[in-house]
Protein backbone atom coordinates (compact mmCIF):
# COMPACT_ATOMS: atom_id res chain seq x y z
CA UNK A 1 0.00 0.00 0.00
CA UNK A 2 2.96 2.36 0.87
CA UNK A 3 3.97 2.13 -3.15
CA UNK A 4 0.40 3.45 -4.28
CA UNK A 5 1.80 6.72 -2.58
CA UNK A 6 4.68 6.90 -5.05
CA UNK A 7 2.27 5.58 -8.07
CA UNK A 8 0.18 8.83 -7.66
CA UNK A 9 2.97 10.86 -6.17
CA UNK A 10 3.90 12.16 -9.46
CA UNK A 11 0.22 12.93 -10.73
CA UNK A 12 -0.35 14.78 -7.60
CA UNK A 13 2.85 17.47 -7.97
CA UNK A 14 1.84 18.00 -11.75
CA UNK A 15 -1.85 18.59 -10.93
CA UNK A 16 -1.22 20.89 -7.84
CA UNK A 17 1.64 22.78 -9.73
CA UNK A 18 0.21 23.39 -12.72
CA UNK A 19 -3.56 23.32 -12.24
CA UNK A 20 -4.57 23.82 -9.07
CA UNK A 21 -2.17 26.19 -8.15
CA UNK A 22 -2.63 28.40 -11.55
CA UNK A 23 -6.45 28.30 -10.60
CA UNK A 24 -6.00 29.85 -7.00
CA UNK A 25 -3.60 32.38 -8.83
CA UNK A 26 -6.94 33.49 -11.42
CA UNK A 27 -9.66 33.13 -7.91
CA UNK A 28 -7.04 35.76 -6.39
CA UNK A 29 -6.21 38.13 -9.24
CA UNK A 30 -10.08 37.94 -10.05
CA UNK A 31 -10.52 39.70 -6.40
CA UNK A 32 -7.81 42.38 -6.66
CA UNK A 33 -7.47 45.62 -8.85
CA UNK A 34 -5.99 46.73 -12.10
CA UNK A 35 -2.91 48.12 -11.76
CA UNK A 36 -1.38 51.23 -13.87
CA UNK A 37 0.90 49.29 -15.86
CA UNK A 38 -1.27 45.91 -16.76
CA UNK A 39 0.03 44.20 -13.40
CA UNK A 40 -2.21 43.46 -10.36
CA UNK A 41 -2.73 45.48 -7.18
CA UNK A 42 -4.17 45.08 -3.64
CA UNK A 43 -6.96 46.51 -2.59
CA UNK A 44 -8.98 43.65 -2.28
CA UNK A 45 -12.47 44.00 -4.08
CA UNK A 46 -15.57 42.37 -6.29
CA UNK A 47 -15.65 44.97 -8.28
CA UNK A 48 -14.62 42.90 -11.22
CA UNK A 49 -17.45 40.75 -10.86
CA UNK A 50 -19.55 43.81 -10.63
CA UNK A 51 -18.62 44.53 -13.80
CA UNK A 52 -20.12 40.98 -15.13
CA UNK A 53 -23.52 42.67 -14.95
CA UNK A 54 -22.28 45.58 -17.24
CA UNK A 55 -24.74 45.80 -20.28
CA UNK A 56 -22.04 45.53 -22.29
CA UNK A 57 -20.71 42.28 -20.45
CA UNK A 58 -24.05 40.54 -20.27
CA UNK A 59 -24.65 40.99 -24.21
CA UNK A 60 -21.52 38.89 -24.34
CA UNK A 61 -22.32 35.94 -22.00
CA UNK A 62 -25.91 35.52 -23.07
CA UNK A 63 -24.65 35.88 -26.92
CA UNK A 64 -21.95 33.21 -26.13
CA UNK A 65 -25.05 31.19 -24.34
CA UNK A 66 -27.24 31.28 -27.26
CA UNK A 67 -24.42 30.11 -29.66
CA UNK A 68 -23.65 27.37 -27.27
CA UNK A 69 -27.44 26.18 -27.29
CA UNK A 70 -27.51 26.88 -30.62
CA UNK A 71 -24.98 24.59 -32.00
CA UNK A 72 -25.87 21.91 -29.49
CA UNK A 73 -29.45 22.05 -30.83
CA UNK A 74 -28.20 21.97 -34.25
CA UNK A 75 -26.03 18.96 -33.55
CA UNK A 76 -28.59 16.86 -32.32
CA UNK A 77 -30.65 17.57 -35.04
CA UNK A 78 -28.05 16.51 -37.60
CA UNK A 79 -26.63 13.59 -35.49
CA UNK A 80 -29.80 11.87 -34.24
CA UNK A 81 -30.82 10.30 -37.84
CA UNK A 82 -27.02 9.71 -38.44
CA UNK A 83 -26.83 7.72 -35.14
CA UNK A 84 -30.24 5.83 -36.08
CA UNK A 85 -28.22 5.39 -39.29
CA UNK A 86 -25.69 3.50 -37.77
CA UNK A 87 -27.45 1.86 -34.81
CA UNK A 88 -29.68 -0.05 -37.78
CA UNK A 89 -26.86 -0.83 -40.39
CA UNK A 90 -26.63 -5.03 -40.60
CA UNK A 91 -23.00 -5.07 -40.89
CA UNK A 92 -20.57 -1.95 -41.20
CA UNK A 93 -21.57 -0.45 -38.15
CA UNK A 94 -17.61 0.14 -37.19
CA UNK A 95 -16.72 0.76 -40.59
CA UNK A 96 -19.35 3.79 -40.19
CA UNK A 97 -18.24 4.92 -36.35
CA UNK A 98 -14.62 5.39 -37.68
CA UNK A 99 -15.91 7.44 -40.59
CA UNK A 100 -17.79 9.83 -38.14
CA UNK A 101 -14.55 10.06 -35.60
CA UNK A 102 -12.46 10.20 -38.41
CA UNK A 103 -12.16 13.73 -38.71
CA UNK A 104 -12.66 14.42 -35.36
CA UNK A 105 -8.70 12.66 -34.96
CA UNK A 106 -7.39 15.61 -37.21
CA UNK A 107 -6.03 18.64 -35.83
CA UNK A 108 -8.70 21.13 -34.90
CA UNK A 109 -6.79 24.20 -36.17
CA UNK A 110 -7.18 22.50 -39.96
CA UNK A 111 -10.62 21.62 -39.17
CA UNK A 112 -11.47 25.45 -38.78
CA UNK A 113 -9.07 26.29 -41.24
CA UNK A 114 -10.81 24.23 -43.91
CA UNK A 115 -14.18 26.24 -43.61
CA UNK A 116 -12.23 29.76 -43.45
CA UNK A 117 -11.03 28.05 -47.09
CA UNK A 118 -14.58 27.45 -48.05
CA UNK A 119 -16.54 30.34 -46.87
CA UNK A 120 -14.35 33.61 -47.85
CA UNK A 121 -14.85 35.86 -50.09
CA UNK A 122 -12.68 33.98 -52.76
CA UNK A 123 -13.13 30.94 -51.52
CA UNK A 124 -14.40 27.74 -52.96
CA UNK A 125 -17.84 28.33 -52.75
CA UNK A 126 -18.34 31.82 -53.94
CA UNK A 127 -15.34 30.93 -56.66
CA UNK A 128 -18.35 28.70 -57.49
CA UNK A 129 -21.32 30.31 -57.22
CA UNK A 130 -19.77 33.38 -59.58
CA UNK A 131 -19.00 30.75 -62.17
CA UNK A 132 -22.15 29.85 -62.54
CA UNK A 133 -23.34 33.35 -62.60
CA UNK A 134 -25.92 32.10 -60.07
CA UNK A 135 -24.70 35.34 -58.02
CA UNK A 136 -23.10 38.45 -58.86
CA UNK A 137 -20.81 39.48 -56.01
CA UNK A 138 -19.57 36.97 -53.28
CA UNK A 139 -22.19 36.43 -50.40
CA UNK A 140 -20.85 37.60 -47.08
CA UNK A 141 -20.50 33.97 -45.53
CA UNK A 142 -17.48 34.29 -43.08
CA UNK A 143 -16.83 36.67 -40.28
CA UNK A 144 -20.62 36.83 -38.60
CA UNK A 145 -22.19 34.18 -36.50
CA UNK A 146 -23.32 32.27 -38.81
CA UNK A 147 -19.95 31.06 -40.03
CA UNK A 148 -18.73 30.25 -36.16
CA UNK A 149 -22.32 28.14 -35.41
CA UNK A 150 -21.12 26.01 -38.53
CA UNK A 151 -17.46 25.93 -37.42
CA UNK A 152 -18.51 24.73 -33.96
CA UNK A 153 -21.26 22.47 -35.09
CA UNK A 154 -18.55 20.57 -37.73
CA UNK A 155 -15.91 20.41 -34.81
CA UNK A 156 -18.24 18.59 -32.04
CA UNK A 157 -20.78 16.65 -34.20
CA UNK A 158 -18.98 13.77 -33.38
CA UNK A 159 -19.67 14.35 -29.63
CA UNK A 160 -23.10 13.81 -30.13
CA UNK A 161 -22.93 10.74 -32.38
CA UNK A 162 -21.35 8.76 -30.62
CA UNK A 163 -23.23 8.71 -26.95
CA UNK A 164 -26.55 8.47 -29.05
CA UNK A 165 -25.70 5.78 -31.30
CA UNK A 166 -24.22 4.00 -28.02
CA UNK A 167 -27.86 4.39 -25.87
CA UNK A 168 -29.87 3.55 -29.63
CA UNK A 169 -27.63 0.35 -29.68
CA UNK A 170 -28.76 -1.13 -26.24
CA UNK A 171 -31.88 -0.24 -26.80
CA UNK A 172 -34.29 -3.52 -26.87
CA UNK A 173 -35.01 -4.11 -29.93
CA UNK A 174 -38.87 -5.55 -29.21
CA UNK A 175 -39.76 -2.00 -27.91
CA UNK A 176 -40.07 -0.99 -31.76
CA UNK A 177 -41.30 -4.35 -33.08
CA UNK A 178 -44.13 -3.95 -30.15
CA UNK A 179 -44.70 -0.32 -31.04
CA UNK A 180 -45.15 -1.73 -34.68
CA UNK A 181 -47.60 -4.55 -34.22
CA UNK A 182 -49.84 -2.14 -32.12
CA UNK A 183 -50.52 -0.11 -34.89
CA UNK A 184 -48.04 2.47 -35.03
CA UNK A 185 -46.96 3.85 -38.48
CA UNK A 186 -42.61 3.69 -38.08
CA UNK A 187 -42.32 7.72 -37.72
CA UNK A 188 -44.80 7.66 -34.70
CA UNK A 189 -42.70 4.65 -33.38
CA UNK A 190 -39.36 7.19 -34.09
CA UNK A 191 -40.94 9.80 -32.45
CA UNK A 192 -42.66 8.05 -29.59
CA UNK A 193 -40.85 5.31 -28.74
CA UNK A 194 -37.39 5.58 -30.11
CA UNK A 195 -36.47 9.43 -29.60
CA UNK A 196 -37.57 9.15 -25.93
CA UNK A 197 -35.89 5.68 -24.84
CA UNK A 198 -32.42 7.30 -26.23
CA UNK A 199 -32.93 10.35 -24.07
CA UNK A 200 -29.93 9.31 -21.77
CA UNK A 201 -27.68 9.24 -24.77
CA UNK A 202 -28.94 12.68 -25.92
CA UNK A 203 -28.77 14.04 -22.62
CA UNK A 204 -24.85 13.42 -22.53
CA UNK A 205 -23.98 14.39 -25.88
CA UNK A 206 -25.71 17.16 -25.47
CA UNK A 207 -23.57 18.19 -22.27
CA UNK A 208 -20.12 17.21 -24.23
CA UNK A 209 -20.64 19.72 -26.94
CA UNK A 210 -22.45 22.20 -25.00
CA UNK A 211 -19.41 22.45 -22.69
CA UNK A 212 -16.79 23.14 -25.18
CA UNK A 213 -19.08 25.54 -27.08
CA UNK A 214 -19.28 27.75 -24.23
CA UNK A 215 -15.76 28.62 -23.89
CA UNK A 216 -15.03 28.10 -27.55
CA UNK A 217 -11.90 30.76 -28.69
CA UNK A 218 -10.96 29.58 -31.38
CA UNK A 219 -13.61 29.02 -34.18
CA UNK A 220 -15.25 32.39 -33.55
CA UNK A 221 -11.74 34.12 -33.21
CA UNK A 222 -11.07 32.60 -37.20
CA UNK A 223 -14.52 32.33 -38.42
CA UNK A 224 -16.18 35.03 -36.21
CA UNK A 225 -12.61 37.78 -37.55
CA UNK A 226 -13.49 39.38 -34.01
CA UNK A 227 -16.57 40.48 -34.48
CA UNK A 228 -18.37 37.61 -33.06
CA UNK A 229 -17.20 38.08 -29.41
CA UNK A 230 -17.83 35.31 -27.06
CA UNK A 231 -16.53 34.45 -23.71
CA UNK A 232 -13.89 32.82 -24.90
CA UNK A 233 -12.68 35.70 -26.66
CA UNK A 234 -13.10 38.00 -23.86
CA UNK A 235 -10.86 36.30 -21.11
CA UNK A 236 -8.19 36.45 -23.96
CA UNK A 237 -8.42 40.06 -24.79
CA UNK A 238 -8.36 41.03 -21.24
CA UNK A 239 -5.07 39.38 -20.81
CA UNK A 240 -3.44 40.27 -24.19
CA UNK A 241 -3.85 43.38 -25.36
CA UNK A 242 -6.86 44.78 -22.36
CA UNK A 243 -4.19 43.78 -19.91
CA UNK A 244 -6.83 43.92 -17.41
CA UNK A 245 -6.16 40.59 -15.81
CA UNK A 246 -8.31 41.11 -12.81
CA UNK A 247 -11.11 41.52 -14.92
CA UNK A 248 -10.72 39.08 -17.02
CA UNK A 249 -9.55 36.23 -14.37
CA UNK A 250 -13.55 36.99 -12.77
CA UNK A 251 -14.66 36.65 -16.26
CA UNK A 252 -12.57 33.17 -16.28
CA UNK A 253 -13.81 31.95 -12.82
CA UNK A 254 -17.57 32.80 -14.29
CA UNK A 255 -16.99 30.71 -17.08
CA UNK A 256 -15.89 27.87 -14.78
CA UNK A 257 -19.16 28.21 -12.82
CA UNK A 258 -21.49 27.77 -15.67
CA UNK A 259 -19.55 24.59 -16.96
CA UNK A 260 -19.40 23.56 -13.36
CA UNK A 261 -22.92 23.87 -13.21
CA UNK A 262 -23.55 22.05 -15.98
CA UNK A 263 -21.67 19.29 -14.98
CA UNK A 264 -22.95 18.90 -11.59
CA UNK A 265 -26.75 19.65 -13.30
CA UNK A 266 -25.69 16.36 -15.64
CA UNK A 267 -24.36 14.38 -13.28
CA UNK A 268 -27.59 14.75 -10.71
CA UNK A 269 -30.10 14.05 -13.62
CA UNK A 270 -28.09 11.03 -14.92
CA UNK A 271 -25.98 9.86 -12.09
CA UNK A 272 -27.99 6.38 -12.83
CA UNK A 273 -26.09 6.24 -16.25
CA UNK A 274 -22.97 5.87 -14.31
CA UNK A 275 -24.14 3.19 -11.76
CA UNK B 1 -37.84 6.16 -43.95
CA UNK B 2 -34.70 3.43 -44.53
CA UNK B 3 -34.23 5.17 -47.94
CA UNK B 4 -34.15 8.86 -46.60
CA UNK B 5 -32.14 7.58 -43.79
CA UNK B 6 -29.97 6.11 -46.21
CA UNK B 7 -29.15 9.71 -48.06
CA UNK B 8 -29.27 11.29 -45.42
CA UNK B 9 -26.21 9.72 -44.37
CA UNK B 10 -24.36 9.47 -47.61
CA UNK B 11 -25.13 13.73 -47.39
CA UNK B 12 -24.02 13.83 -43.44
CA UNK B 13 -20.63 11.69 -44.14
CA UNK B 14 -20.45 14.39 -47.12
CA UNK B 15 -20.43 17.18 -44.95
CA UNK B 16 -17.83 15.67 -42.33
CA UNK B 17 -15.02 14.86 -45.04
CA UNK B 18 -15.81 17.10 -47.88
CA UNK B 19 -14.01 20.20 -46.18
CA UNK B 20 -10.87 18.51 -45.07
CA UNK B 21 -10.99 16.56 -48.96
CA UNK B 22 -11.71 19.84 -51.11
CA UNK B 23 -8.60 21.27 -48.63
CA UNK B 24 -6.38 19.16 -49.46
CA UNK B 25 -7.44 18.92 -53.10
CA UNK B 26 -6.45 22.68 -53.81
CA UNK B 27 -3.14 22.15 -51.96
CA UNK B 28 -1.88 20.34 -55.23
CA UNK B 29 -3.74 23.69 -57.20
CA UNK B 30 -0.97 25.40 -59.24
CA UNK B 31 -2.87 28.18 -58.77
CA UNK B 32 -2.91 30.33 -55.42
CA UNK B 33 -6.43 31.68 -56.62
CA UNK B 34 -9.75 29.02 -55.76
CA UNK B 35 -9.65 28.24 -59.51
CA UNK B 36 -8.44 24.46 -60.65
CA UNK B 37 -5.58 25.43 -62.98
CA UNK B 38 -3.07 22.17 -63.15
CA UNK B 39 -1.42 19.64 -60.73
CA UNK B 40 1.26 21.16 -59.00
CA UNK B 41 3.98 20.30 -55.84
CA UNK B 42 5.23 24.30 -55.73
CA UNK B 43 3.14 23.99 -52.57
CA UNK B 44 4.60 21.68 -50.74
CA UNK B 45 8.27 22.88 -52.09
CA UNK B 46 7.08 26.22 -50.76
CA UNK B 47 6.62 24.48 -47.05
CA UNK B 48 10.52 23.80 -47.12
CA UNK B 49 11.69 26.90 -48.00
CA UNK B 50 9.83 28.61 -45.36
CA UNK B 51 12.52 28.57 -42.17
CA UNK B 52 9.63 29.63 -40.01
CA UNK B 53 7.44 26.53 -40.67
CA UNK B 54 10.38 24.55 -40.49
CA UNK B 55 11.64 25.84 -36.93
CA UNK B 56 8.16 25.51 -35.72
CA UNK B 57 7.83 22.05 -36.93
CA UNK B 58 10.68 21.19 -34.82
CA UNK B 59 9.45 22.73 -32.06
CA UNK B 60 6.18 20.88 -32.23
CA UNK B 61 7.80 17.69 -32.42
CA UNK B 62 10.40 18.46 -29.82
CA UNK B 63 7.36 19.51 -27.68
CA UNK B 64 5.11 16.38 -29.02
CA UNK B 65 7.46 14.11 -27.69
CA UNK B 66 8.64 15.44 -24.42
CA UNK B 67 5.21 15.71 -23.45
CA UNK B 68 3.91 12.87 -24.71
CA UNK B 69 6.83 10.49 -22.71
CA UNK B 70 6.60 12.79 -19.53
CA UNK B 71 2.66 12.86 -19.43
CA UNK B 72 2.37 8.84 -20.77
CA UNK B 73 4.96 7.98 -17.99
CA UNK B 74 2.86 9.48 -14.85
CA UNK B 75 -0.22 9.04 -16.19
CA UNK B 76 0.34 5.31 -16.13
CA UNK B 77 1.83 4.98 -12.68
CA UNK B 78 -1.37 7.02 -11.60
CA UNK B 79 -4.11 5.08 -13.30
CA UNK B 80 -1.95 1.89 -11.56
CA UNK B 81 -2.01 3.47 -8.43
CA UNK B 82 -6.14 4.44 -8.82
CA UNK B 83 -6.33 1.10 -9.77
CA UNK B 84 -5.12 -0.24 -6.73
CA UNK B 85 -7.02 2.34 -4.23
CA UNK B 86 -9.74 4.97 -5.58
CA UNK B 87 -9.06 8.30 -4.95
CA UNK B 88 -12.54 10.78 -5.83
CA UNK B 89 -10.40 13.77 -4.68
CA UNK B 90 -7.54 13.11 -7.79
CA UNK B 91 -10.26 11.20 -9.92
CA UNK B 92 -11.84 14.60 -10.10
CA UNK B 93 -9.77 16.93 -10.59
CA UNK B 94 -8.59 14.72 -13.49
CA UNK B 95 -11.79 15.44 -15.22
CA UNK B 96 -11.69 19.06 -13.52
CA UNK B 97 -8.77 19.64 -16.26
CA UNK B 98 -10.62 17.99 -19.11
CA UNK B 99 -13.91 20.40 -18.52
CA UNK B 100 -12.20 23.48 -18.03
CA UNK B 101 -12.47 25.75 -21.24
CA UNK B 102 -8.68 25.64 -22.96
CA UNK B 103 -8.62 29.35 -22.89
CA UNK B 104 -8.86 29.44 -18.86
CA UNK B 105 -6.21 26.58 -18.85
CA UNK B 106 -4.11 28.65 -20.59
CA UNK B 107 -4.53 32.29 -19.39
CA UNK B 108 -4.01 30.58 -15.55
CA UNK B 109 -0.72 29.14 -16.82
CA UNK B 110 0.38 32.20 -17.76
CA UNK B 111 -0.20 33.78 -14.97
CA UNK B 112 1.29 31.48 -12.86
CA UNK B 113 4.54 31.60 -14.65
CA UNK B 114 4.13 35.43 -14.92
CA UNK B 115 3.84 35.10 -11.15
CA UNK B 116 7.10 32.79 -10.54
CA UNK B 117 8.83 35.21 -12.60
CA UNK B 118 9.06 37.99 -10.68
CA UNK B 119 11.05 36.11 -8.32
CA UNK B 120 13.02 33.77 -10.96
CA UNK B 121 14.37 35.76 -13.79
CA UNK B 122 13.68 33.39 -16.02
CA UNK B 123 11.22 33.61 -19.32
CA UNK B 124 8.39 31.93 -21.16
CA UNK B 125 9.84 29.15 -23.54
CA UNK B 126 9.37 25.63 -24.66
CA UNK B 127 10.12 24.21 -21.30
CA UNK B 128 7.14 26.16 -20.27
CA UNK B 129 4.88 24.91 -23.02
CA UNK B 130 6.41 21.24 -22.06
CA UNK B 131 5.27 21.97 -18.80
CA UNK B 132 1.43 23.06 -20.03
CA UNK B 133 0.97 19.96 -22.27
CA UNK B 134 1.56 17.83 -19.59
CA UNK B 135 -0.93 19.26 -17.78
CA UNK B 136 -3.55 18.38 -19.99
CA UNK B 137 -2.15 15.61 -21.14
CA UNK B 138 -2.41 13.35 -17.57
CA UNK B 139 -5.81 13.09 -17.43
CA UNK B 140 -6.03 11.58 -21.29
CA UNK B 141 -3.64 8.83 -20.37
CA UNK B 142 -5.05 8.45 -17.07
CA UNK B 143 -8.27 7.59 -18.33
CA UNK B 144 -7.38 5.31 -21.63
CA UNK B 145 -4.93 3.44 -19.06
CA UNK B 146 -7.72 2.72 -16.75
CA UNK B 147 -10.00 1.87 -19.15
CA UNK B 148 -7.37 -0.90 -20.29
CA UNK B 149 -6.59 -1.76 -16.35
CA UNK B 150 -11.01 -2.78 -15.71
CA UNK B 151 -10.22 -5.36 -18.00
CA UNK B 152 -7.21 -6.82 -16.01
CA UNK B 153 -8.03 -9.56 -13.49
CA UNK B 154 -6.76 -8.66 -9.80
CA UNK B 155 -6.07 -12.06 -9.57
CA UNK B 156 -3.01 -11.62 -11.79
CA UNK B 157 -1.49 -9.29 -9.72
CA UNK B 158 -2.02 -11.32 -6.10
CA UNK B 159 -0.82 -14.51 -8.54
CA UNK B 160 2.42 -12.39 -9.09
CA UNK B 161 2.73 -11.71 -5.51
CA UNK B 162 1.81 -15.14 -4.12
CA UNK B 163 5.18 -17.15 -6.86
CA UNK B 164 7.40 -14.22 -4.94
CA UNK B 165 7.22 -11.16 -6.38
CA UNK B 166 7.15 -8.05 -4.81
CA UNK B 167 4.54 -5.36 -4.97
CA UNK B 168 7.17 -3.59 -7.65
CA UNK B 169 8.49 -6.60 -9.44
CA UNK B 170 4.03 -7.62 -9.69
CA UNK B 171 3.80 -4.07 -11.67
CA UNK B 172 6.80 -4.18 -13.55
CA UNK B 173 6.91 -7.68 -14.96
CA UNK B 174 3.22 -8.44 -14.99
CA UNK B 175 0.51 -5.68 -15.13
CA UNK B 176 3.11 -3.15 -17.16
CA UNK B 177 3.16 -6.02 -20.21
CA UNK B 178 -0.38 -6.56 -20.00
CA UNK B 179 -1.03 -3.20 -20.26
CA UNK B 180 1.22 -2.68 -23.60
CA UNK B 181 -1.57 -1.57 -26.31
CA UNK B 182 -3.67 0.61 -23.50
CA UNK B 183 -0.19 3.14 -22.92
CA UNK B 184 0.76 2.64 -26.39
CA UNK B 185 -2.82 3.97 -27.33
CA UNK B 186 -2.47 6.41 -24.82
CA UNK B 187 0.95 7.69 -25.96
CA UNK B 188 -0.80 8.08 -29.24
CA UNK B 189 -3.33 10.56 -27.91
CA UNK B 190 -0.91 12.38 -25.73
CA UNK B 191 0.38 12.88 -28.92
CA UNK B 192 -2.28 14.20 -30.96
CA UNK B 193 -3.35 16.61 -28.61
CA UNK B 194 0.12 18.13 -27.84
CA UNK B 195 0.79 18.44 -31.30
CA UNK B 196 -2.36 20.09 -32.33
CA UNK B 197 -2.92 22.50 -29.23
CA UNK B 198 -2.85 26.03 -30.33
CA UNK B 199 -5.26 27.74 -27.61
CA UNK B 200 -3.09 26.94 -24.25
CA UNK B 201 0.33 27.21 -25.84
CA UNK B 202 -0.54 30.53 -27.42
CA UNK B 203 -0.55 32.32 -24.18
CA UNK B 204 2.43 29.97 -22.88
CA UNK B 205 5.21 30.19 -25.46
CA UNK B 206 7.84 32.49 -25.69
CA UNK B 207 8.92 35.00 -28.87
CA UNK B 208 11.54 32.22 -29.79
CA UNK B 209 9.23 29.31 -29.15
CA UNK B 210 6.08 29.30 -31.95
CA UNK B 211 4.61 25.87 -32.37
CA UNK B 212 3.28 24.89 -35.73
CA UNK B 213 0.04 25.45 -34.64
CA UNK B 214 1.16 29.17 -34.25
CA UNK B 215 2.54 29.91 -37.17
CA UNK B 216 -0.71 28.14 -38.85
CA UNK B 217 -2.96 30.27 -36.84
CA UNK B 218 -0.88 33.19 -37.81
CA UNK B 219 -1.12 32.28 -41.29
CA UNK B 220 -4.76 31.87 -41.57
CA UNK B 221 -5.77 35.09 -39.77
CA UNK B 222 -3.65 36.74 -42.42
CA UNK B 223 -5.92 34.93 -44.30
CA UNK B 224 -6.15 31.63 -46.66
CA UNK B 225 -2.85 30.81 -48.85
CA UNK B 226 -2.11 27.19 -50.81
CA UNK B 227 0.92 26.83 -48.26
CA UNK B 228 -1.56 26.37 -45.17
CA UNK B 229 -3.26 24.09 -47.55
CA UNK B 230 -0.34 21.93 -47.96
CA UNK B 231 0.38 22.16 -44.29
CA UNK B 232 -2.64 21.21 -43.05
CA UNK B 233 -3.05 18.62 -45.88
CA UNK B 234 0.60 16.84 -43.97
CA UNK B 235 -1.06 17.26 -40.61
CA UNK B 236 -4.01 15.84 -41.46
CA UNK B 237 -1.87 12.88 -43.30
CA UNK B 238 0.39 12.99 -40.17
CA UNK B 239 -2.66 12.60 -37.42
CA UNK B 240 -3.95 9.43 -39.96
CA UNK B 241 -0.79 7.46 -40.03
CA UNK B 242 -0.98 7.96 -35.76
CA UNK B 243 -4.89 6.74 -35.99
CA UNK B 244 -3.85 3.87 -38.15
CA UNK B 245 -0.87 3.27 -35.86
CA UNK B 246 -3.66 2.84 -32.62
CA UNK B 247 -6.12 0.43 -34.50
CA UNK B 248 -3.48 -1.45 -35.06
CA UNK B 249 -2.20 -1.65 -31.83
CA UNK B 250 -5.42 -2.16 -30.34
CA UNK B 251 -6.67 -5.42 -32.61
CA UNK B 252 -3.37 -7.06 -31.64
Amino acid sequence: MKLRFWFVLPTWVWMTGLFGAPFAIVLAYSFLTRGYYGGVIPPWTVENYQRLFDPLYLTILLRSFLMAFAATGLCLLLAFPAALFISRSPKHKNLYLQVVMLPFWTSFLVRTYAWLFLLRDTGLINTTLLKLRMIHGPLPLLYNDGAVLLGLVYAYLPFMVLPIYATLERLDPSLPEAAADLGARPWATLLRVIVPLSRPGVVAGAVLVFIPCLGAYLTPDLLGGGRTVLVGNLVQTQFTTGRDWPFGSAVSMFLMLLVLLVVWGFLRRESELFT
Amino acid sequence: MKRWLGLYAVAFFAFLHLPLLTLAAFSFNSSRFTVWEHFSLDWYRAIFRDRQLMEATWNSIIVAIAATLISTVVGTLCAYGLWKRGSRLLTGTLYLSLVTPEIVTGISLLALFQWIFRWLHWHLGLYTVILAHVAFSIAYVVIVVSARLRTLSRSLEEAAMDLGANEWGAFFYVILPALGPGIVAAALLALTVSFDDYVITSMVAGVDSETLPMVIYAMARRGASPVINAVSALVTLFFGILIVISERVREA
